[in-house]
């Protein structure tokens, strides 16, 4: 493990990233935004409501407003952290030079991706303050953001490991960009359409319900939904109902993104080299 | 220490290489001259590890760029002709960041670093950042840098490239101390007579192919044996020119009335070259001198990719 840390493109990364002045004025307007929003929520319904009060079914829903901000927040960076990994590299003309080194491809890649799973994570770990205001009202388990947390960081791994991955196969960092973000678009707005559309014809044309295992797919790998039942445990039973298949939604996100994880890792060592194969 | 045996790049129905047959000692400095897209570029690129040949296989030390590339790499020190650097690192961590890059210990980083800035002159510029140096100073860092594992083997793809004449000596007086420390180096180069100072051995390639080899002397003696020869005279032109034009080692003869002198290609030994002056001044010839004219590198470069396609 430590070894994997002495990375020297992870040092170097890590040593470039926050050198930059975009890094740090990055996370400020990021922890104002969240600042903004929640003290601005506390004191609207602190007035609003003209008790004073700040109840925990509303600390409940300022948790659940700021779990999906994080998740936009990770959707919307990760790919740009990601996505010109290789690429910029490549654009800078200063790959080649790193390809000559004796570092493995695998060690190229696992640097790069920790370098910016790393950024992220400090990005999300610096919200942690606002987030213990929750807390502070009640309504919220430590346990139930640790899990959250959790998923957040099987979420930035997948996107950030098929950031790296396109942007080792795509020469360009734009085009790279827009595959990674059209990717995302798919896992978090196409996914949950088709699950509609799935169980909305199931419904439509059966009268009653019938088991679709393809509907709970669809829903479990889109993030937006895992997070609602993450949120409010409940709401996994109305999946379960729509589609008849009862298999926590966690488990198939942890699965498919785990192994979409170690596929994006593999296709971008496998294909960083890519001129050293045998072509005909 | 090199050995390259039939190696062929094809892109689609395009040789970017052809059948390239090369070998060379440990110790010797090795001048690639083509012209551009002639495949200097692509045998430096297998030989770095970067391009898989499509038949054809080349070794260093032993090591075949194929089945041992991660062995290669650890052996040769690889400056290509465009390269970049990294905003906001500065020189010394530059060197320190390639320097792990090749498993060199933190404590070993500490002492080499200097030392390679000092060999390239840039032990002043250690805490400035790499993106604000100058161009010669980005092209001696990176020979720093393909140094920086204390490589067998340097390949060096046109380093003096779109540099200054002063950077340009100070890169010629940096790898001539590169090959006194008895690395084998194989450079590139448009300027070809820098090429013949530094080199032991020159290799001219045109369109893939490897059309002649050897020392500098041998490759100038390709040139059919002919030398370059100006007369200077006092008085009458046209006589000179018929005396010289019977002679059967003369050819070419040419007048160049402006500096009232004639040249001709001569094919004869030094013995026969003696007779000739000897019977011109019996001639009464009034010569005022009798010169060889120096053919440089790119006369021979010229000359030897006449014709090939």
């Amino acid at each position: 493990m430590k070894q994997l840390l002495a990375n020297p493109v992870l040092v170097k990364e890590i040593k470039l990233r926050f050198r930059s002045l975009k890094s740090f004025t990055g996370i400020l307007f990021y922890l104002i935004a969240m600042c903004i929003f929640v003290f601005g929520f506390i004191m609207l319904t602190t007035s609003f409501t003209g008790t004073g009060y700040f109840r925990p079914e509303e600390s409940f829903f300022m948790f659940a407003m700021l779990t999906y901000i994080q998740l936009g927040l990770i959707l919307f960076i990760t790919p740009g952290l990601t996505a010109g990994a290789i690429s910029s590299e490549r654009e800078k003309q200063t790959l080649n030079i790193l390809l000559t080194t004796a570092q493995t491809s695998f060690q190229i890649i696992f640097g790069k991706l920790t370098s910016s799973i790393a950024f992220l994570l400090l990005l999300v770990v610096a919200g942690l303050p606002i987030y213990s205001l929750v807390f502070l009202f009640g309504g919220v388990s430590p346990g139930q953001l640790g899990i959250i947390f959790l998923f957040f960081f099987l979420t930035m791994l997948a996107i950030g490991g098929i950031g790296i991955m396109y942007s080792t196969i795509i020469r360009k960092t734009i085009v790279a960009m827009i595959a990674t973000y059209g990717t995302m678009i798919f896992f978090t707005a196409v996914t949950g359409f088709i699950y509609l559309v799935i169980t909305g014809m199931n419904s439509m044309a059966a009268g009653t319900l019938a088991s679709s295992p393809i509907a709970h797919f669809f829903a479990s790998i889109n993030p937006v939904v895992l997070m609602l039942t993450l949120i409010s445990p409940g709401s996994d039973s109305f999946i379960t109902e729509s589609t008849k298949v009862d298999i926590p939604i966690w488990i198939g996100y942890a699965i498919f993104y785990i192994c979409i994880t170690i596929l994006s890792i593999i296709i971008a060592v496998k294909k960083l080299r890519v001129n050293m194969k045998r072509t005909r | 220490m090199i050995e390259i045996k039939g190696l062929t790049k094809k892109y689609g129905s395009f040789y970017a290489l052809n059948d390239l047959n090369l070998t060379l000692e440990e110790g010797t400095v090795f001048g690639f001259v083509g012209a551009n897209g002639a495949g200097k570029s692509t045998t430096f690129s297998i030989l770095a590890t970067l391009l898989q040949p499509t038949s054809g296989d080349a070794f260093v030390n032993g090591k075949s760029v194929k089945t041992d590339a991660h062995e290669v790499r650890k052996q040769i020190g690889y400056m290509p002709d465009f390269f970049g650097v990294y905003d906001q690192l500065k020189a010394n961590e530059y060197l320190d960041f390639y320097g792990a890059s090749y498993g060199i210990s933190e404590k070993e980083r500490e002492v080499l670093i200097p030392q390679l800035l000092e060999l390239v002159n840039l032990s002043h510029k250690r805490y400035d950042y790499v993106d604000l140096l100058s161009r010669g100073m980005k092209q001696r860092l990176c020979l720093a840098r393909s140094l920086i594992h204390d490589p067998k083997v340097l390949i060096l793809d046109e380093p003096a490239s779109g540099l200054d004449p002063r950077a340009r000596v100070e890169m010629r007086d940096i790898l001539r101390q590169l090959k006194g420390m008895g690395k084998t180096i194989l450079i590139s180069s448009h300027i070809l007579p820098e090429l013949a100072e530094m080199c032991d051995e020159i290799g001219v390639i045109d369109g893939g192919r490897l059309i002649a080899h050897g020392s500098v002397a041998d490759i100038q003696a390709q040139l059919a044996g002919e030398k370059q020869i100006t007369v200077r005279l006092k008085g009458l032109l046209e006589n000179a020119v018929n005396f010289f034009e019977e002679d059967p080692f003369v050819s070419k003869v040419e007048i160049a009335a402006e500096k009232n002198a004639i040249t001709f290609a001569y094919r004869g030994t030094e013995e026969d070259q003696i007779d000739l002056l000897r019977k011109a001044l019996d001639q009464s010839l009034k010569i005022i001198s009798f010169s060889e004219t120096e053919t440089d590198l790119e006369d021979v470069f010229m000359e030897i990719t006449k014709g090939v396609k």
